[in-house]
């Protein structure tokens, strides 16, 4: 088994060399270039005009980009686990439509004049009355029935985007606006608490989700077998569910809704290492990072000096490359069938 | 009586519906038994109450003179070993696969495979032919060899009793036969008691040391192959005409379905 852990080690090395790249070109890149040799030079200099729009701008921003990508690509590793879908991801259980509409509400009932922080709040509570609902709903005999679960998470889904467009129907074009610029979603956050506040929550978050790796890889098995060898399933599958709901409503409350990063990522890279959850999980969080980081650059800088939605370019990319891989994929599958 | 598996007035069920009722059962070590019954008679069912899986309404499973209901998960996972009807093919490799029998022995929070869980799964590997499958996807199997990595999987769990629900049902002779005698080897060198969920009467009969034959969740009746492989048991249990007649190689019954076209009027 050795070979296992040199190729499990070379993978995260390769990954983290990857996030220290991206990171640098996400600092270097904007209206002020900066030159990645000169990045040491300005951050210990307080003085260098440059160094404000590092430290106040361009730092949060990677360091947003790197907690929620993370975080979006861990709980779409997991759900993708539980549900042994792989078309599963945080949004297809209805979570972002509970949070958009939550925070539609506090926008078209002007909440968010109150205190700014009402909107993050509106998004996380949207989040967290869904996952109460879907899960309270596919309770049946014997615990939760994981294809139900989908089925009630799309149909919310459907109910709050219904409800979504009532609300906006009856709204000022200026609150739509506010609204659509949100749901649209943006790495642009000047709270440095809530980045804080978002990095540690995705880090305990993916050492919880370690805590759950040999139960998790059991569950390939499907849940009878992992009951089987001798693990509580629906007591993983209820613990491992709220980690992700909390990940994701949080990532939802702090950068709007990113849509295809929980879905693809783990995908991508279940291609390359494997559906071993012990090099799957950290890798799956590293490559969203990566891939968020690079399409917030991504976003910067097409219609510079104007930012695109983050979620546009996520949404693009994410496709694309994973069209690309699966008929990658496809192809080889036939080659080795001719051999 | 204190025999190896003792099942005292077993029964269990899904909700207000079908249930399985009133099973009593007593194995010796390194037994082979087979259950038999037609479709929808309760034997999965059976077999779900006996892990554990389902919860029983009444009655007792001891295995070695510990009662089931008692054990933790692991424990039960340390003891019994079940190989589904229709396992899902994970995208693992058959040594990953067969590896995953041994998490009931894993301590909590381990990370790695230890060296010991590794050879045991080699072992086992060996014993049922899958080691050269080693590196192979457990999705790129064919049903013989697939059937292999899943008996290597559950040995792996090192169980006192093995369970197998239908194990035999899309193999061909060859296969059903190397299979059958897979399991016979078992139960000698090993000494593990083994039950089994056959569909061929003939190939239970043959194979197995005692059957039970099941009817709407109850046992109809219970013994050695030669008491229960009847024509007249076979015809009220499975509502077909057959005919039985002995094995003269092992002395045990053998089935013959009878085509309704000769039913004409020659047969009672």
């Amino acid at each position: 088994m050795k070979r296992k852990e040199l190729r499990w080690s070379l993978s995260l090395l390769l990954l983290l060399t990857g996030l220290a790249a991206a990171s640098a070109l996400s600092l270097g890149t904007g209206e002020v270039p900066v030159r990645m040799g000169d990045l040491p030079r300005i951050l210990a200099d307080r003085e260098c005009p440059e160094y404000g729009i590092l430290a106040y701008i361009r730092i949060p921003r990677t360091l947003l980009g790197l907690a929620t990508g993370g975080s979006l690509g861990l709980a779409g590793a997991i759900l993708q686990g539980i549900y042994r879908n792989p078309l599963v991801e945080p949004y297809t259980l209805g979570i972002s439509g509970g949070a958009s509409l939550g925070v539609t509400f506090a926008i078209t009932t002007g909440l968010h004049l109150v205190n700014i922080l009402f909107l993050p709040l509106a998004g996380f509570a949207g989040a967290f009355a869904t996952i109460f609902l879907v899960y309270a709903l596919s309770l049946g005999r014997g615990g939760v029935s994981v294809n139900r679960m989908l089925l009630i998470g799309v149909m919310i889904s459907f109910i709050s985007s219904s409800l979504m467009m009532f609300f906006m129907s009856v709204t000022s074009a200026e609150n739509i606006h506010g609204i659509v610029f949100w749901i649209m979603g943006s790495l642009n956050e000047s709270n440095g608490a809530m980045i804080a506040a978002m990095i540690v929550l995705s880090l305990t978050g993916l050492g919880a989700a370690y805590l759950f790796a040999t139960p998790l890889n059991a569950l390939r098995l499907g849940e009878e077998r992992a009951a089987h060898l001798g693990f509580d399933t629906n007591g993983v599958i209820r613990i491992l569910f709220i980690i992700t709901s909390l990940l994701t409503g949080a990532c939802i409350a702090v950068a709007g809704v990113i849509g295809f990063v929980g879905l693809v990522i783990p995908h991508i890279t279940r291609l390359w290492t494997g559906s071993d959850y012990r090099i799957l999980l950290a890798a799956s969080f590293l490559s969203g990072s990566i891939f968020l980081i690079l399409c917030d650059v991504a976003a910067r800088c097409v219609i510079s000096p104007n930012e695109l939605p983050v979620g546009v370019i996520t949404g693009v990319a994410g496709g694309v490359t994973f069209i690309l891989l699966l008929s990658e994929v496809r192809r080889k599958e036939l080659q080795s069938k001719k051999l | 009586m204190n025999g190896f598996l003792d099942i005292q007035d077993l029964s269990c069920g899904y909700g207000d519906g079908f249930r399985v009722q009133g099973i009593s059962l007593l194995l010796g070590k390194g037994s082979f038994a087979g259950i038999i019954g037609p479709n929808g008679s309760g034997k999965t069912t059976l077999f779900r109450g006996i892990s554990g899986s389902l919860p029983l309404r009444s009655g007792r499973v001891l295995l070695e003179g510990n009662d089931m209901a008692q054990l933790s998960r692991r424990e039960r996972a340390q003891r019994v070993a079940i190989v589904p009807q229709f396992p899902e093919a994970a995208e693992l490799s058959v040594e990953e696969y067969v590896l995953m029998g041994r998490l009931p022995y894993r301590r909590r929070f381990r990370f790695f495979d230890g060296k010991e869980d590794v050879e045991i799964a080699h072992h086992y590997m060996q014993l049922t032919d899958t080691y050269r499958l080693r590196h192979k996807s457990v999705r790129e199997l064919s049903g013989g060899e697939r059937q292999m990595a899943d008996i290597a999987c559950a040995l792996a769990q090192q169980p006192r009793l093995l369970l197998l629900d239908e194990p035999t049902a899309h193999l061909d002779i060859s296969h059903r036969m190397r299979f059958m005698n897979l399991i016979r080897r078992l139960n000698g060198d090993l000494k593990l008691s083994v039950m089994m969920i056959v569909h061929d009467l003939s190939l239970a009969a043959e194979y197995c040391d005692f059957l039970l034959m099941m009817k709407g969740g109850r046992a109809f009746c219970q013994g050695t192959p030669g008491e229960v492989v009847t024509y007249e048991h076979v015809e009220r249990v499975y509502d077909a005409v057959v005919i039985v007649k002995t094995n003269p190689v092992s002395g045990r019954p053998v089935v013959f379905p009878v085509s309704e076209e000769w039913l004409g009027g020659t047969l009672p």
